[in-house]
């Protein structure tokens, strides 16, 4: 057993660190129906956590718990040693945890960067006469928050189309310009949606890429839903395996690999 | 010449005009800017901010009709008067009021929901604070009379007689009128691009989820958004009001902001402005020129056949954001 305040040492040979998340007996119900069937899991500082699982296995409800969007009839959430009560989306957005969605949100009618610097709506304290007026702190501000954007446009290689509006971007920038906009937010942990369906293996490849480059470079934690299982194996430090609402497997991508349990969810042996 | 100088006094009425349409329109572009919804209330809004500034100003008891109806007592006025200044802080007061129960009652349950079910919601709003505007101050005409300056500036008059011979009758309330446009829409643009309640905003109209991912409160943006569209429904309360009396015919002001949008844009602040202005000198021009040939009353129509070609070609607005849609 993994211990929660002690750093670790992935198969890898890559250091994570503490536990800064911890779901325990998650249970969430729809009406009768229950999408997720109490689950515990932990999220590690600085590691690459995946949640995997066949269609309606309950992953994106799972995300969905974590960032608010939805709260859980049982079950704690507890983020950096604290436990976190029923709360709002934008609250838990405060809190620093920032996501993407699988369906893509983001500001159609904004430019690339307006959309990349409403991440940072909350680091910006000065008062709305001062930014109104452009005087005082709000011009210092500003342009910091301007130059920590700039720096994420140029780490994804968007610069091209700083200005260009978002409706009109292709399916895969767009994508990139939304794990920008949860960036900016500097987020504690960062949540991604299923952050390559529907792309080319071109595609899929540079977003693994920027994934992997984040996390390095900013030492972002990141938990994310992904269907495709060469590039989840190949990216993440640990997986969670979910199906029909219960998690049937956790561990490094190795030993999930293994799991007789994870193998039979993905070939279809008949539940009984 | 004569003739030409008359024209550029219909003209510049025109323009005065066009600002008080202006006034109206703002209020629609900004409950549309930040939710994507049109608000039918808000000519109805006007009327009642309106009706409660009269009312607060004479100490008119509110609910006086319906408290003597149920307890059978003579209820009629506190007896006080309150001085202008301090009645337009406590109507705003009322607005702010106002938008919380909307937020409150109505469009905390309708989020995410699609824009034209909001619009079913803003109907039934409108006719709503019709009805409590009605039982809170009565359906009597009132006349409001804040102290802003009316009737036709002397000023102008000698001034242009001197300069042309030709004195201009401008009203001076339709001064004043463009005076304060003119701050309001300086405020609200700086607001609007430059805040991060402004982008905030801009978010909040483009997408609910997203807006929440990034920790933007939808009901405080909401809540402010409603509250400034009350203020900016005052403002245009108080200039028809005083130039028209406070009716509940002043709810209908808001049709002739219909047009001055599909002109303008309906995300537009400075659209709203050019719009109404374009609006207001069309009519005018229009009635100037053309009217008497057609036997007059064009007034009432011109605008939105002005509107309707505009919709054909351009059907964003001169200012509204390009509607583009991939495929």
């Amino acid at each position: 057993m993994l211990d929660a305040a002690e750093n670790q040492t992935t198969a890898d040979g890559r250091q994570i660190g503490p536990v800064v998340m911890d779901l325990k007996n998650i249970t969430l119900r729809f009406g009768g129906v229950e999408a997720i069937k109490n689950i515990s899991f932990d999220i590690r500082e600085g590691e690459i956590r995946a949640i995997i699982g066949p269609n309606g296995a309950g992953k994106s409800s799972m995300l969905n718990v974590i960032s608010g969007f939805y709260v859980p009839q049982e079950g704690e959430v507890w983020f950096k040693g604290y436990r976190r009560g029923p709360m709002r989306p934008y609250q838990v957005a405060r809190l620093g945890i920032a996501r993407t969605f699988q369906n893509i949100a983001l500001f159609d009618g904004m430019s690339v960067l307006d959309n990349i610097m409403t991440g940072r709506l909350n680091k910006m304290k000065a008062g709305f006469l001062s930014q109104a007026l452009w005087w005082g702190r709000a011009e210092a501000e500003e342009i910091a928050n301007r130059a920590q954007v700039e720096k994420i446009i140029d780490f994804l290689e968007i610069q091209n189309i700083r200005k260009t509006p978002v409706g009109r971007l292709p399916y895969g920038l767009k994508k990139r310009v939304e794990l920008a906009r949860a960036l900016a937010a500097e987020p504690q942990i960062l949540l991604l949606d299923e952050p390559m369906a529907g792309m080319n293996v071109e595609e899929k490849e540079d977003m693994s890429r920027f994934i992997l480059d984040v996390n390095d470079e900013f030492g972002t934690t990141t938990v994310l839903i992904e269907h495709d299982m060469g590039v989840v194996m190949d990216l993440s430090d640990r997986v969670v395996v979910m199906d029909y609402g219960r998690k049937i497997g956790d561990g490094t991508p190795d030993e999930v690999r293994n799991n007789q349990e994870v193998i039979d969810a993905y070939l279809g042996v008949a539940h009984d | 010449m004569d003739q030409l100088l008359y024209a550029s006094e219909v003209f510049i009425n025109g323009l005065m005009t066009g600002v008080m349409y202006s006034l109206v329109a703002l209020g629609f572009v900004l409950i549309y800017k930040a939710s994507g919804v049109f608000n039918y209330a808000q000519g109805v809004m006007a009327l009642f901010a309106a009706l409660t500034l009269v009312g607060i100003m004479n100490g008119q008891v509110p609910f006086a009709h319906l408290i003597n109806a149920m307890f059978g007592t003579h209820l009629d006025k506190f007896g006080w008067t309150v001085p202008a200044v301090l009645a337009i802080v406590l109507t705003a007061g009322v607005m702010v009021l106002l938008a919380i129960l909307i937020e409150k009652l109505v469009l905390k349950h309708l989020v995410g929901q699609e824009p034209i079910i909001l619009f079913m919601a803003t109907i039934g709003l409108a006719y709503f604070l019709e009805g409590l505007g009605d039982v809170m101050w009565g359906a009597d005409i009132k006349t409001l009379d804040v102290g802003l300056p009316q009737g036709i500036s002397d000023t102008v008059e000698q001034l242009t007689d001197s300069w042309f011979g030709y004195g201009f009758f401008i009203d001076r309330l339709d001064i004043w009128a463009t005076i304060i446009a003119a701050l309001l829409v300086t405020a609200l643009v700086a607001f609007a691009q430059y805040t991060k309640q402004g982008r905030a905003m801009r978010a909040v109209a483009d997408d609910h989820q997203a807006a929440l991912s990034v920790g933007i409160s939808l009901q405080f943006i909401w809540i402010m958004v409603w509250s400034i569209a009350g203020f900016v429904a005052l403002v245009a309360g108080i200039m028809w009001g005083t130039k028209s009396g406070v009716q509940f015919s002043l709810s209908l002001i808001a049709l002739k902001a219909l047009p001055v949008l599909m002109l303008g844009g309906f995300t537009s602040i400075p659209g709203a402005i050019v719009g109404g202005l374009i609006i207001g000198v069309g009519e005018k021009m229009f009635e100037f020129w053309i009217g008497p040939m057609v036997g007059g009353a064009t007034e009432n129509w011109f605008a939105y056949v002005l509107a309707l070609i505009f919709l054909v070609f351009r059907p964003q607005g001169l200012f509204g954001e390009r509607i583009i849609e991939r495929v």
